[in-house]
C-alpha cells in the first residue's frame, strides 16, 4: 500500500464513494486539498460564487437524486458561509457531505486566522459533524459520514479537517462497509403494527393519505402510488412531498396546510383514519395541533425516525422503518388476504369530497392588460409538458408553484420547506441541471429572493447550465406584503422592492439571455422561446405581474386546517 | 414529573455538548447532569435529571436516542433504581457549633474530612432530597459553601443498562 497524504485520501473517499460532483470555494486551510484535485479528473469541481450557493447546489443534486451532494469550504468564513445551507438541508433531511477545512491542530484555540469553532457552529444543524484531529481517523471517518448522511433519516454531516492533517502520510484503506455500535437505522417495520394498520385502513369509512418528503427521500413513491390506487383512498402530498403521488391523478386532492386546497384540509380534517408516511405533522401542514387532536380520528404514522411520532400529534398506530418496506408489507397483506375497503362506504366518502373539489378553490381572476402569476405557473407547466425539474424559493411564487405545476413524478420539485430559505431557487437549479443534463430546469423566483444568491449567474455561465428563471416580479416581498394586507391594517413597512435592477441587463452582464414579459399575451410565446430556441441558454425571464395577488386558499398561522379564507376574486 | 434518565455515550470529544445542547435547544429542563467514563473507557455514561410531561419526556428519550454517539437510553425513574449524590460542604466551625455540626454530620451519615480551627468540610453521599434536608438542618449563616455532584442512578436488580444492545433506534415506549 502507497503513503497518501490526508488531501489525497480524501479525494480518495470521494472517488470512493462515485462522487462526480464537488460544489466547493478555495481558501488557506484546504489548499492542500484543491492541490490534490488538480491532480485527478475524475471528481469536477464546480466554482461556485459564494459558500452558502456550494451547499445549496449540493442538496439541489441531492434532492433531484438519490445520491449525496457534496460540498467543500475553508475554514473560518468559508464555513460560516455554509451554515445556511446546511440548516436548510437538515430541516429536509437532505444527504450531504460537507467538508470543511480548519486550523492546523495546534493553532486550534489560539484565535487562529480564519479559525472558527466549524463543529460547534453547525452542531444544531447536522445530523453528525467530526473534527478529524488524526490523517489515521481520515478515511473512516469520511467512509462514517457519508454512511450517516444517506441511511436512516438522511441529513447532512460536516468533517472538519485541520490543514496539518491533509499534509500528514498515511496508508489508504477505505472500509467496504462500516458498523456502528451506536448508529443502527431501523428498516422493516413492526409485522404486528402493520397488520394493525391494515385493518384500520379497511375498516375506515372516511380514510385519507398523507405524504410527505420521508416518502420521497427513501425511494418510496412508487409503493405509495400501488397502495393508493390498491385501496382507492384519496391522497394529498406536502410541499415537500409533491410528485410522491402524480398530481394529475384523480385520487390526489392537491397539498395541505396553510396554503392546501380546501378538499386536502377538510379530507384531513374530517377523515376518520389517517394514514400519514415520512410527514411530520409540521404546523405548516395542520395549523393548529389542538384543533386537529380535537376531531376523533385515528392516526397511523409511518416514519423511520422515531422522534417525529407523536410529536405534535399523538398517534394511535406508530410504525418506525423505512417507508417502502412498509408500504410493501401493507400491499402484501392486503393481497393474502384478497381483502379491499368496502366501495360502498368509499363512494359515499368520495361524493362529500367531490362537492369540496367543486369549489375549485384555486380559480383566479384574469386581467387584461397585468400578468397573473398563476397564470405564468399555469403556461410554465404546458410548455414543458409537464416534465422539467421546478426548483423555486421562498414566497408567493413558491406557493404558486406548487399549487398549479402538477409534479407527476418525485424528485422533480425542489424547495426549501423546513426552513424556507431564500436564496435557494439558483442554486437548487444548478445542482439539478449538473445532475440531469437532459432535463429541463426552471427556477421559480421572485425579484427578492433571486437577488439574495444572484451572484451565481456567474457560476451557471462558466459552466453552461442552461437554467430557465422564471422571475415573479412584483416588487414586493410578497409573501410579506400578503400577511402585512391580512395582519396588519395594510401597513407595508419594509416589503416593497424598490431600486430593483434592470434584469435584462443584469442577464447581459453576466453573459445570459434576458427577457422582460409585461402582456398577459406575451407569457407563453415567451416560455416558448426561452424553452425551444434558447433550449441551450440560460434565460433569466422577468415576468412583471400583478402587485397585488394574493396566494388562496389560505389558513391563517394557528388556525385549524378547516378555517380557510379562500379567494375575494370569484 | 420528576425523571432520571441514563444516557450511555461513546466517550468522544464533543459527545456531551451534543447532549447539553439538545436539551438547551429544545427548550427541555436540565436539573443536574453528570457525566464520566464507564469501566470501559470507549464509553461514557451519563445521568439527566429532567422534568415534563410524559410527551415531553417520550420526546427527550427518542430525541437523545437520535444522537448519532448515544448508544442507549434508559429512563430509570420508570421501574426501581437507586440514585445517589455527593455533596462537599463547607461550614464555619468555631465554638459549640462544632460539636453540634459533628453531631449532625453523624446523623445523616456524612464524614468530616478536612478540619481547620474556625471550618469543617462535610462529605455526604446521599439521595438529592436528602441532601437538602442536610443542609435545612444546618444554620444558614454556617455554611461558607456547598459543592454538589449533581444525581447518578442505577437500576435495582437484573435492571442493566449495556452497551451490546443493538437496535438504539428503538425507545423503550415505541411499541404500545
Ligand atoms: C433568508 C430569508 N430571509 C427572510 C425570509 C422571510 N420571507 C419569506 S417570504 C419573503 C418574501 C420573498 O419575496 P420574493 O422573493 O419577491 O417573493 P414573493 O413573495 O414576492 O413571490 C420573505 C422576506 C426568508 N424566508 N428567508
Ligand atoms: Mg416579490
Amino acid at each position: 500500500m502507497t503513503m497518501m497524504t490526508g488531501a489525497e485520501i480524501v479525494i480518495r473517499c470521494l472517488q470512493e464513494e462515485k462522487v462526480e460532483y464537488v460544489f466547493g470555494y478555495p481558501g488557506g486551510s484546504v489548499l492542500h486539498i484543491y492541490d490534490a484535485l488538480f491532480k485527478q479528473d475524475q471528481i469536477k469541481h464546480i466554482l461556485v460564487r459564494h459558500e452558502q450557493a456550494a451547499v445549496h447546489a449540493a442538496d439541489g443534486l441531492a434532492r433531484s437524486s438519490h445520491k449525496v451532494g457534496v460540498a467543500l469550504v475553508t475554514s473560518g468564513p468559508g464555513a460560516t458561509n455554509a451554515v445556511t445551507g446546511i440548516a436548510t438541508a437538515y430541516m429536509d433531511s437532505v444527504p450531504l457531505v460537507v467538508i470543511s477545512g480548519q486550523v492546523p491542530n495546534a493553532y486550534i484555540g489560539q484565535d487562529a486566522f480564519q479559525e472558527c469553532d466549524t463543529v460547534g457552529i453547525t452542531r444544531p444543524c447536522v445530523k453528525h459533524n467530526f473534527l478529524v484531529n488524526d490523517v489515521h481517523q481520515l478515511a473512516v471517518t469520511m467512509k462514517k459520514a457519508f454512511y450517516i448522511a444517506n441511511s436512516g433519516r438522511p441529513g447532512p454531516v460536516v468533517v472538519d479537517i485541520p490543514k496539518d492533517v491533509t499534509a500528514a502520510k498515511c496508508k489508504f484503506e477505505y472500509p467496504e462497509t462500516i458498523q456502528m455500535r451506536s448508529y443502527n437505522p431501523v428498516i422493516k417495520g413492526h409485522l404486528g403494527q402493520i397488520r394493525k394498520a391494515v385493518h384500520l385502513l379497511l375498516e375506515a369509512k372516511r380514510p385519507m393519505i398523507y405524504s410527505g418528503g420521508g416518502a420521497i427521500l427513501s425511494n418510496g413513491a412508487e409503493q405509495l402510488t400501488r397502495l393508493t390506487r390498491r385501496l382507492g383512498f384519496p391522497i394529498t402530498n406536502t410541499l415537500m412531498g409533491l410528485g410522491a403521488y402524480p398530481g394529475t391523478d384523480r385520487q390526489f386532492l392537491g397539498m395541505p396546510g396553510m396554503h392546501g386546497t380546501v378538499e386536502a384540509n377538510l379530507a384531513m380534517q374530517h377523515c376518520d383514519v389517517l394514514l400519514a408516511i415520512g410527514a411530520r405533522f409540521d404546523d405548516r401542514v395542520i395549523g393548529n395541533p389542538d384543533n386537529f387532536s380535537s376531531l376523533p380520528r385515528k392516526i397511523i404514522h409511518v416514519d423511520i425516525d422515531p422522534s417525529s411520532i407523536s410529536k405534535r400529534v399523538k398517534v394511535d398506530v406508530p410504525i418506525v422503518g423505512n417507508v417502502p418496506d412498509v408500504l410493501e408489507e401493507m400491499l402484501r397483506l392486503l393481497d393474502a388476504g384478497n381483502a379491499s375497503p368496502d366501495p360502498e362506504v368509499l363512494a359515499a366518502w368520495w361524493h362529500e369530497i367531490e362537492e369540496w373539489r367543486a369549489k375549485q378553490c384555486m380559480k383566479y381572476r384574469m386581467k387584461k392588460s397585468i400578468i397573473m402569476p398563476q397564470y405564468v405557473m399555469e403556461k410554465l407547466y404546458e410548455v414543458t409538458g409537464g416534465k422539467a425539474i421546478v426548483t423555486s424559493d421562498v414566497g408567493q411564487h413558491q406557493m404558486w408553484a406548487a399549487q398549479y405545476y402538477k409534479f407527476d413524478e418525485p424528485r422533480r420539485w425542489l424547495n426549501s420547506g423546513g426552513l424556507g430559505t431564500m436564496g435557494v431557487g439558483l442554486p437548487y437549479a444548478m445542482g439539478a441541471a449538473l445532475q440531469h443534463p437532459e432535463m429541463q430546469v426552471a427556477c421559480v423566483t421572485g425579484e427578492g429572493s433571486i437577488q439574495m444568491c444572484i451572484q451565481e449567474l456567474s457560476t451557471a455561465k462558466q459552466f453552461r447550465l442552461p437554467i430557465k428563471i422564471i422571475n415573479l416580479n412584483n416588487r414586493y416581498l410578497g409573501m410579506v406584503r400578503q400577511w402585512q394586507e391580512m395582519f396588519y391594517g395594510s401597513r407595508y413597512s419594509e416589503s416593497y422592492m424598490d431600486s430593483l435592477p434592470d434584469f435584462v441587463k443584469l442577464a447581459e452582464a453576466y453573459g445570459h439571455v434576458g427577457m422582460r414579459i409585461e402582456k398577459p399575451e406575451d407569457v407563453e410565446p415567451a416560455l416558448r422561446k426561452a424553452f425551444i430556441e434558447h433550449k441551450d441558454d440560460l434565460v433569466f425571464m422577468d415576468f412583471i405581474t400583478d402587485q397585488k395577488a394574493n396566494v388562496f386558499p389560505m389558513v391563517a398561522a394557528g388556525k385549524g386546517l378547516a378555517d380557510m379564507i379562500l379567494t375575494e376574486d370569484l | 414529573m420528576r425523571h432520571i434518565i441514563s444516557v450511555l455515550l461513546e466517550n468522544e470529544a464533543g459527545a456531551l455538548s451534543r447532549v447539553a445542547g439538545l436539551f438547551s435547544a429544545r427548550a427541555y429542563n436540565i436539573e443536574t447532569l453528570t457525566v464520566a467514563p464507564t469501566e470501559d473507557v470507549s464509553l461514557s455514561r451519563l445521568t439527566i435529571v429532567t422534568s415534563g410531561t410524559d410527551a415531553v419526556i417520550e420526546q427527550i428519550t427518542k430525541q437523545l436516542n437520535k444522537l448519532i454517539d448515544v448508544i442507549k437510553v434508559v429512563d430509570l425513574s420508570e421501574a426501581a433504581h437507586i440514585e445517589r449524590e455527593l455533596m462537599l460542604i463547607k461550614v464555619r466551625a468555631t465554638g459549640k457549633d462544632r460539636e453540634e455540626l459533628k453531631r449532625l454530620a453523624d446523623i445523616f451519615r456524612g464524614h468530616i474530612i478536612d478540619v481547620t480551627e474556625s471550618t469543617y468540610v462535610v462529605e455526604l453521599t446521599a439521595s438529592g432530597a436528602k441532601l437538602d434536608s442536610f443542609i435545612q438542618a444546618i444554620d444558614a449563616g454556617l455554611i461558607l459553601e456547598t459543592v454538589r455532584t449533581g444525581v447518578c442512578g442505577i437500576g435495582r436488580g437484573e435492571r442493566i443498562l449495556k452497551s451490546l444492545i443493538r437496535a438504539n433506534c428503538r425507545t423503550v415506549k415505541e411499541i404500545p
